[in-house]
């Protein structure tokens, strides 16, 4: 037995980790295994890659290429593929992924299973979008393969379906062109909520990569930064790639790091630097995309109890009422986030039953757990999400009372029917009742 | 175009020699001869490294790993068709140390496996070796070689037989083209070692354990401890005398 804690670090439990190794065996693997949760890297915040004193079928292995298009970008490969190998290999033949979440440390899989999205939403969609074709394990012996024409009801319980659906062991995804490694980037600040989604609507048509950091704790107005990117031809063959985690949080402190004491000024500086460098510049994909993976083990600096994030969408109509009022709950409360990120989805749909990603605004928060205190700040949450018709990323959760993912996520009840008995998580006990 | 570096994997489909080839691969197009004893699992790890890197030749070889005939016959062709510049001797498997204790064919299939086989391969390459003088030859022996302890003799006698075996080729080899190289991994986290469930967390990680190993093999080092930890370690339990070795349950 090995105790394992997911991303957010709010618990650590014992997990009987099998590592499944090779395509030819998983079928033996899983039939001879008690109840478990396929678990790749672990970078989802809550419980849903977690099965405390069960079985985890550890992904990581199963980390092979097996063909590449080099004309039309059709990867195929193992499940347990890094989102980090793909852009290392691909990115200087001219290939990227079509989209990618906030950190390269997580595997093809888990990308497909928690359906995660990117800055570049509001072009691309989600990543299910680009996914071809997908091979499950089932624990009842089955081999699924589905794509968007083959069992086309699979495909979409599979996509975003949390690992329920049988273990996915390989996919197909298609890659996109690209330039070369580097971004023309442009950073501006603003001070209102009103002067973001402006600045959103403004860049939609012409930058494919949009985000915003905001301070949740500035007192009248909602201040904060927008970052926007484009690919960029620019020949920057003198600069090498950044160089990998020069930063590490080695040990756990005794409290959380981020707290009332130390947040606002965080919060002030971190402002104030970013507006003082606003404007163009060039960037390598690696600190543009994932400015943290520079930090290993960031997720330490909120002590041992850890931390939850809170990451809804609402619909856009609606959306600069519920983005404020809920920015105005927090900073009330005095628990401040410091990951504050804000940012517009587009039109596209997400293929997946439980997919998160809906037209709209979505807002990232982190909070320290400090139990009750902060339970009662997420109800007073969850109540402008349901009242604007949204919900929580799934790949985030640890808390959410059961009737709010069932109003949040109305196609649930016909996910349950693709659901693999043999397979079940803290998650899924948790909101679907096995 | 210059000629891709000619390199020859015994026991490809082991999980160190997999990485290493990985690594191999992504450093410059090379020429990959992976030989094993399972073709579908050959083929899965040969299409991977042509996607990794698809101005690399590689070419798969299924082989018998027992008979000393077959096994120079395998070698004798890989070599006539063109120099080799490095092999690396990857196989091996870890018997139940109990049941090697209670079933003598499973002693025996142990001591094959990990200590004559290996040995009759690197005889075969370093012949050709010889004639050319010149290669690289680096064989995956173990720190369970080191010292024989009551949880993995039979394993370990069979590491310690390689140890030995290529201090005598690194002998014979002294001041000639040839380089010979004693690799000892520590327990790896690999299929090999899936069993060993509740020392899972001292394992180590397989990526570490094959940047090291094609590292020191760059660096022609005669000994490659991977992890480094394990040199001082294992020079702490070879000196370690007999009546406190008789008190550790390890």
């Amino acid at each position: 037995m090995v105790t394992i804690s997911s991303w957010g670090r709010l618990e650590r439990s014992t997990h009987d980790v099998r590592s499944l190794s090779n395509q030819i065996s998983i079928i033996h693997q899983l039939q001879d295994s008690d109840v478990g949760i396929p678990f790749g890297m672990g970078r989802s915040y809550g419980d849903v890659c977690l099965n405390p004193n069960g079985v985890l079928w550890k992904t990581t292995n199963l980390n092979r290429f097996i063909s590449f298009n080099n004309k039309t970008g059709c990867l195929v490969c193992e499940a347990g593929v890094l989102l980090r190998d793909i852009q290392r290999l691909f990115i200087p033949r001219g290939w990227m992924l079509p989209t990618t979440p906030g950190t390269q440390w997580v595997t093809l899989g888990g990308a497909i299973a928690n359906d995660v999205h990117g800055k570049n939403h509001h072009v691309e969609g989600s990543f299910g979008n680009h996914i071809k074709r997908i091979q499950l394990a089932r624990t009842e012996g089955l081999i699924i393969e589905c794509s968007p024409s083959l069992l086309p009801e699979w495909f979409s319980a599979t996509i975003g379906g949390l690992g329920l659906t049988g273990v996915i062991t390989l996919a197909e995804i298609q890659l996109k062109k690209t330039l070369g490694p580097w971004l023309d980037t442009e950073t501006i600040s603003f001070t209102h909520l009103n002067e973001f989604f402006q600045l959103a609507d403004d860049s939609e048509p012409d930058w494919e990569h949009t985000v915003s950091w905001i301070d949740c704790l500035s007192k009248q107005t909602t201040r904060g930064i927008f970052m926007r990117g484009n690919g960029s031809d620019s020949d920057h063959s003198q600069s090498v790639r950044p160089h990998d985690q020069k930063l590490t949080v080695p040990l756990t402190p005794p409290i959380s790091l981020i707290n009332k004491l130390t947040l606002r000024s965080f919060n002030s500086t971190y402002f104030n630097l970013k507006k003082r460098h606003a404007g163009k510049k060039i960037m390598h994909y690696e600190p543009f995309f994932y400015p943290l993976d520079n930090v290993k083990n960031w997720n330490r600096i909120y002590g041992p109890k850890g931390f939850f994030q809170y990451q809804s969408v609402v619909p856009r109509k609606v959306g600069n009422d519920a983005i404020q009022a809920m920015l105005q709950e927090v900073a009330r409360s005095g628990n401040g986030s410091f990951l504050a990120v804000l940012k517009t989805f587009g039109s596209r749909q997400s293929l997946g039953m439980l997919s998160f990603p809906q037209e709209g605004v979505t807002l990232a928060l982190d909070f320290p757990n400090k139990g009750e205190e902060t339970q009662r700040l997420f109800q007073r949450l969850d109540a402008i999400v349901i009242q604007a018709g949204g919900r929580i990323y799934l790949a985030k959760d640890a808390r959410m009372p059961k009737a709010m993912f069932e109003s949040g996520y109305p196609r649930f009840s016909e996910f349950i029917k693709y659901r693999d008995p043999g397979i079940s998580s803290a998650m899924s006990r948790r909101l679907m009742g096995s | 175009m210059e000629k891709h570096k000619k390199i020859v994997i015994i026991g490809a489909t082991s999980a160190i020699a997999e990485h290493c080839a990985r690594l191999w691969v992504d450093a410059s197009p090379v020429h990959l001869i992976l030989v094993g004893r399972n073709t579908a699992k050959l083929e899965k790890i040969s299409d991977d490294l042509s996607v990794r890197s698809p101005l690399s030749i590689i070419d798969t070889q299924e082989a018998n790993f027992i008979d000393p005939h077959l096994i120079g016959q395998l070698v004798d062709n890989i070599a006539t068709k063109g120099r080799i510049d490095l092999a690396l001797i990857a196989h091996g498997s870890l018997p139940d140390q109990s049941e090697c204790q209670n079933n003598l064919t499973t002693s025996h299939a142990a001591l094959t496996i990990n200590a004559t086989s290996p040995v009759l391969f690197a005889e075969a390459i370093a012949k050709h070796m010889q004639e050319e003088n010149h290669g690289t030859l680096a064989i995956i022996s173990s720190v369970a070689g080191e010292r024989g302890r009551k949880s993995n003799y039979v394993y370990g006698s069979a590491k310690g037989l390689i140890t030995r075996y290529a201090q005598g080729l690194q002998h014979r080899f002294a001041n000639t083209g040839v380089k010979v190289i004693i690799i000892k991994p520590g327990p790896t986290d690999t299929p090999m070692t899936m069993h060993l469930q509740q020392e899972k967390g001292s394992l180590a990680d397989v990526n570490v354990v094959s940047q090291l190993i094609v590292k020191g093999i760059l660096q022609g080092k005669p000994v490659i401890y991977a992890p480094h930890k394990w040199s001082l370690i294992m020079f702490v339990i070879r000196c370690m005398p007999q009546f406190l070795f008789n008190k550790m349950d390890i």
